[in-house]
């Protein structure tokens, strides 16, 4: 047996142990170093990646979304607000079987289709662990009941919100336009960091113009955030500014005058401060309601609206393009003049059609018999084509063109609003370019009465109309008054944007035209004498009837006796008082017929609104 | 009597009485400070790790005082006693683990625990203990250093519980089972040569072991390797325990002010990973600190075993103290990301109390060894 034999060596054995011992040491001494080497390599050398990281861990910036700014009329109406509602929203994420859980909300208050319909678009685009509206503006009724059944329907809460109104809805609804929920689209023209935690941007019209002003700026809060991502506690708070205020020049008085005064009629009113561009009424007809936009609105409703022949959507105002008409002789009057072509006592023979040197064919005026012998105020008095025939032709299509461009005819004015059409103020070099055709005299004539491919917005009429009116002023047309600075009450007044002005070789141009207008209203023969009776002030004005469907060149009808879709569009431009214009109007009333039977009285409406009321 | 010859002192005079007191009461003052002083500052930063659970901090004083009797009730027991059982307590120890692989009780996944009807236990703590003593009772009478065939009994004596435990699996504690003995034989001088051959073979035997690992221990290796491949999932832990030390930076956030443990960022704060608790409101000089108390605790009970009159007692305390030091060791590799997550706990001062209860009563042994020294002739 091994064992016996072996003897054991004391002393050997306790310096072995020593030695082993010291060995330890030493290697638990390098084992230490290791460890603390890594130690300093952590917590000094990397010691600021850590807390970065750390940091980031636990540190959660969170926006605050600012509260948008409210809009009111030039008198302090209010026409956009915020208001708190109530709205029950859904976090998919939590939510197991999201069918049962909407059948069992239906049991505790309505939810129609078009909710379902929108809630499920929504969540199509959103991230699953975020809170979507299933119903908006629930009644404290409906509140009370979810609450009472709410530990039933995990994932589902009922959150408080600021919603975007329009109290005075459908008034201006194409100027003041509306928000809408943030889509795909929206991002791509605004910062999304600027829009994190906001749900509505601007859409259209002011809402939409004036979106970074009426946002404000996005605030952000420094939360404590467990690992489960729980706020804990706000370590700093940057509040958002609020959006401006915003203050328009509409006056909401007679905004509502002019929308009651197209009754059922499509069409549009634009009226005018012409000193300062100021818009005081915009009004395109049919209105709609601006509202339901606002959280979504249902498809079957958008299609009814889409698919109103009327077409309320759509804004007359800026975006519908119409022709002139008779309304484009004062300033085809005023190029006759500054070219050298009439004079104020220089006539025209009207038998009641016009020919061309050389060529057979007659183009016929509004009047069968003709008007005789015919001045200028004559002619813009009662109308007389054949007087702009021949003005026209003489005048030439260019210099027409170069003109009347100067009016702003054929471009935008350049209102705060978005998509304004340019018009069309038809040259050769148009009709080249575009219809690879030549320009033929014939066209001439029918472009000097405000027909052919002339056309115009209802804003356009209005703002050269104001240049008439102030002698050649030109200014843009403007919705934005002022803006309000919530926070600080600043108010800040947005100056007018001057253009350059017309400079006529005489200035009594301008008096020989706007005198001729003022009898459109005032002489017996005026076109528009119908709204001369009880007239407190003098109105120059100029009416128009726009052929929509060519009946052929002399074809006398009874406009009374026309369904209505075929009759013609009336239009109407005037300003008051003449001698001194507080407001310009133009109007034109779709299928109304004569300018001086429909279009002419809601612009006396609107000035009678305008010029008796004011100073309540 | 002089106090000189127990204890090697310099200064005999003052405090005699108080030292034959602890003799007789079998307690070693040194290390005894040292371990409570450990213990202490394991209790203030369980307080913080948990969330100032004053609950929590109780049970782990309950723990501490329950192991703190079976340290010194281990104590009591003279080594030669103790060389008596351990053939016994070795075998009771591979019955034990056997019987846990038959009707263990399975928790997180490992089947690791035996109802003994008051409580349940982990056998494989046994064997921290069983295991170097029984290699020291072996190699008790033989001469040192071993020759090759009883370094084979030894590795026998070893691989057996370690691969009862690794089969449960309990890879921590296993891989502290093989230290455990192998220090033992490191302090009956097994020869370099061999050391290094060992080290080699285990090198070698890498791919055979990854063979046999579970698919999570594979995953703690892999993700070891590079903890960015898996920053949520299995990396997290690692990530944030390096987050938490990095932040804490050279002097810490403060006591009860790491927000990596407090806004549970750092899982197993409490546990396994508390030393990156320690470290993120302590910060380095703390950690420095600790290791400084560590190292004191290892180099007494070197000193223990270098005083130690009998073979048997020189080789457990050798093999003791550096078991100590491996456990502290691997426990802070794998929260630095030095070593892969092998679940550890942090001695004396990770929440738990099986492992306490093993490392006091080892603690026990190293005073009971010091304290029945016989007296040698001058």
């Amino acid at each position: 047996m091994a064992r016996g034999i072996t003897l054991k060596d004391y002393p050997a054995e306790n310096r072995l142990t020593i030695a082993r011992a010291t060995w330890a040491v030493v290697i638990i001494g390098l084992l230490l170093t290791l460890l603390i080497g890594r130690l300093v390599y952590l917590q000094v050398v990397l010691h600021e990646h850590y807390t970065t990281l750390s940091k980031e861990n636990w540190v959660k910036l969170l926006p605050v979304p600012p509260t948008r700014g409210l809009i009111y009329d030039r008198n302090g109406v209010l026409l956009a607000e915020n208001v708190p509602t109530y709205n029950l929203e859904i976090t998919p994420e939590q939510v197991k079987d999201l069918k049962a859980v909407i059948s069992g909300l239906r049991k505790l208050m309505p939810i129609s289709d078009a909710d379902v319909e929108a809630f499920r678009r929504l969540m199509a685009q959103k991230p699953r662990f975020e809170s979507i509206p299933l119903r908006f503006h629930l009644t404290p009724r409906e509140v009370a009941r979810f609450a009472v059944d709410r530990w039933r329907f995990p994932g589902v809460e009922v959150t408080a919100r600021l919603s975007r109104h329009y109290p005075l809805a459908p008034l201006a609804v194409h100027d003041i336009g509306y928000v809408g929920r943030i889509d795909v689209a929206d991002l791509q023209r605004v910062s999304a960091g600027e829009y994190a935690g906001t749900s509505y941007i601007g859409k259209t019209g002011i809402e939409r113009h004036y979106e970074s002003i009426l946002h404000g700026a996005v605030g952000l809060e420094q939360v404590e955030a467990n690992a489960q991502g729980r706020t804990l506690r706000v370590l700093k708070r940057d509040a958002p500014h609020p959006g401006d205020n915003l203050y328009l020049t509409l006056d909401a008085n007679l905004q509502a005058t002019a929308q009651k005064a197209m009754g059922d009629y499509g069409g549009a009113v634009v009226a005018l401060d012409p000193h300062n561009g100021d818009i005081l009424a915009m009004v395109s007809t049919p209105v709609y309601n601006p509202n339901p936009f606002v959280n979504g609105i249902s498809s079957k409703a958008y299609r009814v609206l889409h698919t109103n022949p009327g077409h309320p959507l759509f804004d007359r105002a800026i975006r519908g393009l119409y022709a002139p008409g008779s309304t484009i002789k004062p300033f085809m009057a005023l190029a006759g003049l500054q070219y050298g072509v009439i004079t104020p006592a220089s006539t025209v023979y009207c038998p009641g059609y016009y020919q061309l040197p050389g060529d057979s064919r007659k183009y016929w005026g509004w009047k069968r018999g003709g008007h005789g012998i015919v001045d200028l105020r004559k002619a813009i008095t009662q109308s007389c084509d054949i007087y702009f025939y021949t003005l026209a032709h003489e005048l030439g299509i260019e210099r027409m063109h170069a003109f009347l461009s100067r009016f702003g005819f054929g471009e935008p004015t350049g209102v705060d609003l978005p998509g304004e059409k340019n018009g069309l103020l038809p040259s050769p070099e148009w009709k080249r370019a575009t219809r690879h055709q030549p320009w033929y005299p014939g066209e001439t004539l029918i472009n000097g009465i405000g027909q052919g491919f002339t056309l115009v917005t209802p804003l356009q009429l209005a703002a050269a109309t104001a240049t008439l009116a102030t002698h050649g002023r030109r200014v843009v047309p403007h919705l934005l008054y002022a803006t309000r600075d919530p926070a600080t009450g600043r108010l800040s007044v947005v100056p007018p944007r001057h253009l350059p002005a017309i400079l006529l070789s005489h200035p009594s141009y301008w008096k020989d035209v706007i005198t001729s207008m003022t009898d459109v209203v005032g002489n017996i023969h005026g076109t528009a004498h119908a709204i001369d009776r009880g007239l407190r002030y003098t109105v120059a004005g100029k009416t128009g009837t726009a052929q929509l469907f060519g009946t052929g060149q002399g074809a006398y009808r009874d406009e009374a006796t026309v369904p209505r879709r075929l009759r013609d569009n009336a239009l109407f431009i005037g300003f008051a008082p003449a001698e001194n214009p507080r407001i310009v109007v133009a109007v034109i009333v779709e299928h109304g017929g004569y300018g001086g039977v429909t279009a002419a009285p809601i612009a006396r409406k609107v000035m009678d609104e305008y010029l008796l009321k004011e100073g309540r | 009597m002089s106090s000189r010859l127990l204890i090697g002192d310099t200064e005999p005079a003052r405090g005699a009485g108080m030292r034959r007191l602890t003799v007789r009461l079998h307690i070693d003052p040194p290390l005894l400070i040292a371990v409570a002083t450990v213990a202490l500052i394991g209790l203030a930063i369980l307080y913080s790790a948990t969330d100032q659970d004053m609950q929590h901090v109780w049970k782990q004083i309950l723990r501490l005082g329950v192991a703190t009797v079976g340290m010194f009730m281990v104590a009591q027991v003279p080594p030669h006693w103790l060389k008596r059982i351990t053939p016994a307590a070795f075998a009771t120890g591979i019955l034990l683990l056997i019987a846990v692989l038959i009707v263990g009780y399975t928790g997180k996944g490992a089947q690791r625990w035996l109802n003994l009807g008051l409580f349940r236990f982990q056998p494989a703590e046994i064997m921290k203990l069983a295991v170097p003593m029984m290699i020291a009772w072996y190699l008790d009478d033989r001469a040192l250093p071993p020759r090759g065939s009883y370094v084979a009994v030894c590795a026998l004596m070893i691989l057996v519980p370690v691969g009862l435990i690794a089969k449960q699996p309990d890879l921590g504690t296993a891989l502290l089972v093989t230290g455990a003995g192998f220090f033992v034989l490191f302090f009956a001088g097994l020869r370099w040569r061999l050391i290094l051959g060992l080290l080699l073979l285990g090198a070698a035997l890498i791919p055979v072991l990854w063979h046999f690992m579970h698919g999570y221990q594979r995953q703690r290796v892999l993700i070891f390797l590079n903890p960015e491949s898996d920053p949520l999932g299995s990396g997290y832990h690692i990530i944030q325990s390096m987050i938490a030390l990095g932040s804490g930076g050279l002097y810490g956030k403060g006591w009860l002010n790491g927000t990596q443990s407090h806004l549970n960022f750092l899982p197993e704060g409490s546990t396994d990973f508390i030393l990156a608790v320690f470290g993120e409101e302590f910060g380095l000089f703390g950690i420095l600190v600790l290791f400084a108390l560590y190292l004191f605790i290892v180099v007494r009970s070197l000193y223990i075993a270098v005083q130690a009159q009998t073979t048997f007692t020189r080789l457990l305390a050798g093999g003791l103290a550096l078991t100590f030091f491996f456990y502290v060791f691997v426990n802070a590799g794998m929260v630095t990301g030095l070593l892969p997550v092998v679940g550890l706990p942090l001695p004396l001062i990770s929440y738990g109390g099986t492992s306490m209860v093993t490392v006091m009563a080892g603690f026990g042994i190293l005073m009971s060894i010091h304290t029945h020294r016989k007296l040698l002739p001058t």
